[in-house]
């Protein structure tokens, strides 16, 4: 990477210049991004998952099936519109809509390309940027929250209720360790700006160890691994998705807290799940896979970061991590509510707080000299030897023998075959052997009756 | 020119930041009035969520964008998430009766509140008429966020230290306050629940459904064995077991 290229990375100061029609313009083509990824989405999703159950999938409408959820999508829209008697009227019909807005908005920071021209004018292909637009997305995912919380409440019956209950309190806990684990990528880059992080890893950095300069790529998800899976759980778990959609869980609470919604409402709720989920794809490729730079093999290729083409990049990331979306939904099974909570209160959490606090220590002795590093590395690492080697591990119990644990069953168990396994040859089997005439074999070894 | 001058110069009103006060402000107003005046509790967390999200795009206009978003994110992010939570958890039909104890209450209520609103509302405004903010750029020269974490790690670490301790003591209370203890012993894992499960007397399948070979589908006719008598097992404990009579069960001559 040479600093051409980084000048075509935009910065704060690139964006509030830019005339009214390219702003709409702009804020139209996060809006289709939204809807299109929506539409293919869907199509996307039956059509993996159906590969992966050797199953064809929507086949029928439009060149492979493409047009198949336009088609679902009109079918609801006549569909009958459904008021629950006990419903609370006016938040039923808005909660479906609080849950698209927020879906849709976030994706008005998330950087799509570089600098472009646009009709004459050079801009950053990202609808706005601020100094803190990766809090803007978090405070738009725990808005999302009450749209679904909203619909499971005002609906006005027990599964819906439900659902929403679960769903609070799962997605607080799930933002509780998406917001630990971008803590570190704040860290490394110095800015909560989406541009600038993504800016930040355009370049390669080099690092010295044990004297050698080893040269690692600029992607988060390889530096900070440990954050990286964590995030990529947590918005697993913020989006609803299989394995941890239990507020939906349909073998459960029929369809969680959208049991009761039809028609049009019905598609609202749908459209923002698909539209969270490429939505927190794309936020994942921000945050941890360099935005809009290209990756590596096409990164030699000088012209790959200019103009128009890191769009092609981008979405192809995006459309990648969709994949692992679907894929995690068509392999994995429903956790089980407590081991949900026991996972994220007890797993994510613990690790991106030893996480950070690691980093913060790596980061802070970087500037000392080699001796007082060594000894900042080595006493830590010491203490942790040593109470691993000293920790009390649990005293194993004693096996009792076969004929203690026979001994021990209660009265009445179910008769135990004998202890070695020699079954008696029943006595209808000796005599049918005994009548049989000797068979008329030819003389050979194979041949010989077993 | 960055996005946080660009809302916020000093001691001046821009015309965006005008339009955007007078736009939420009324709204804000209105969620504090709604709140009080909604008769559903989760209505009433509802009018407030609209108050503190305006409150936070108030700090977003003032220069603030990081004190914005964590209002936004805390606040009705995850403390009204919580209200809510307990809200649902206690019932939709908790709404408050309109009966008023006190007479005249209400009337009271309302004179005092407009009274104490119009004297702190003077008060401030006499206090601040003409006064131009100043330090605005100062305090943002490094950045928002860089500006607030200098400070909670410098001047203010130990009031920040303190606070987090206040939290985790207050964590821990409400732990211990919730939490109930079992005694090792008591506690049952998979293998023993599976020994007591296949324990000789114990029927380890599904206990059977109600109306199974039975003359009614009722929830309230036990279910028969296969040796015609009656289990006790397929039907709740507190019905009272019934089985037809004969002249219950034949037919009433409606078929044709």
């Amino acid at each position: 990477m040479s600093h051409t290229l980084l000048a075509q990375a935009p910065s704060l100061t690139d964006f509030g210049h830019d005339p009214w029609w390219l702003i709409l313009g702009k804020i139209v083509f996060a809006f289709l991004v939204a809807l299109l990824g929506t539409l293919l989405g869907v199509w996307f999703e039956r059509r993996v998952v159906g590969f992966m159950q050797v199953r064809p999938g929507p086949n029928q409408l439009g060149p492979f099936g493409l047009l198949q959820t336009l088609a679902d999508g009109l079918k609801m829209a006549f569909k009958e519109d459904i008021l629950p008697k006990s419903a609370d009227k006016v938040i039923y019909f808005f909660a479906p809509a609080i849950s698209v807005i927020c879906a849709v908005t976030a994706l008005s920071v998330i950087p799509f390309g570089p600098m472009v021209s646009v009709f004459g004018h050079q801009t950053p292909l990202q609808v706005t940027d601020v100094p803190v637009a990766v809090l803007v997305v978090l405070a738009l995912s725990s808005m999302a929250v009450y749209g679904i919380v909203l619909a499971g409440w005002a609906s006005g019956s027990t599964y819906p209720l439900l659902g929403g209950l679960r769903s609070s309190a799962q997605l607080i806990s799930y933002e509780v360790a998406l917001g630990l684990s971008i803590v570190a990528v704040f860290m490394l880059s110095g800015t909560m700006s989406t541009s600038e992080i993504v800016a930040a890893q355009g370049n390669g950095t080099q690092v010295t160890l044990f004297g050698t300069d080893i040269w690692t790529p600029g992607w988060y998800a390889v530096l900070l691994f440990p954050s990286f899976v964590v995030f990529f759980i947590s918005i697993v778990g913020e989006t609803n998705r299989p394995p941890f959609d239990l507020p939906e869980a349909e073998s459960e609470l029929v369809a969680g807290f959208m049991t009761e919604y039809s028609s049009l409402k019905f598609a609202l709720i749908m459209l923002s799940e698909y539209v969270a989920m490429v939505t927190m794809s794309a936020f994942t490729v921000t945050l941890f896979f360099g935005g809009w730079y290209a990756p590596w093999p096409i990164s030699v290729w000088s012209g790959a970061n200019t103009g128009w083409w890191p769009l092609l990049w981008f979405f192809g990331k995006v459309i990648l991590l969709v994949f692992v979306f679907v894929w995690l939904r068509g392999t994995l099974p429903r956790l089980r509510y407590d081991q949900l909570m026991r996972l994220g209160w007890k797993v994510l959490i613990p690790v991106s707080l030893v996480w950070i606090v690691a980093l913060a220590w790596f980061r802070t002795i970087g500037d000392w000299d080699t001796r007082s590093r060594l000894i900042a590395i080595g006493i830590p690492a010491g203490i942790v030897l040593i109470a691993a080697l000293f920790w009390p591990n649990r005293k194993p119990q004693p096996q009792p023998t076969l004929a203690e644990q026979v001994e021990n069953r209660p009265q009445g168990s179910f008769p135990l075959p004998p202890m070695d396994l020699q079954v008696p040859p029943s006595p209808r089997t000796r005599r049918m052997v005994a009548e049989r005439e000797p068979a008329n074999v030819p003389a050979g070894q194979d041949s010989e009756e077993v | 020119m960055t996005t946080s001058t660009v809302l916020a110069a000093a001691g001046a009103v821009s015309g965006g930041e005008a339009v955007t006060f007078w736009i939420l402000a009324p709204l804000a107003l209105a969620g504090a009035i709604g709140m009080i005046a909604a008769r559903n509790a989760v209505h009433s967390a509802l009018w407030l969520v609209l108050t503190m999200l305006s409150l936070g795009v108030f700090y977003v206009l003032q220069a603030g964008p990081f004190i914005g978003m964590v209002q936004i994110i805390v606040y009705t992010g995850a403390i009204m998430m919580l209200f809510l939570f307990v809200l649902m958890l206690v019932g939709r039909d908790a709404s408050d009766s309109l009966i008023e104890v006190l007479r005249g209450q209400r009337l009271a209520a309302i004179g005092l509140g407009v009274g104490f609103a119009g004297l702190l509302g003077s008060g401030v405004y006499r206090a601040t008429q003409g006064t131009a903010a100043i330090g605005l750029e100062q305090a943002n020269a490094g950045g928002n966020v860089q500006g607030i974490a200098r400070l909670l790690f410098t001047d203010f670490v130990f009031a920040f230290e303190l606070t987090a301790a206040l939290l985790i003591t207050a964590t821990i209370g409400g732990m211990i306050l919730a939490h109930v203890e079992r005694r090792k012993e008591d506690k049952r894992d998979q293998v023993a629940t599976m020994k007591a499960r296949f324990v000789p007397g114990n029927y380890p399948g599904p206990k059977p459904g109600p109306g199974v070979f039975a003359t009614s589908s009722s929830v309230a006719t036990p279910a028969r064995l296969p040796d015609g008598r009656l289990s006790d097992r397929s039907t709740p404990d507190i019905l009272p077991v019934r089985e037809l009579t004969a002249e219950e069960t034949t037919l009433k001559g409606t078929e044709k």
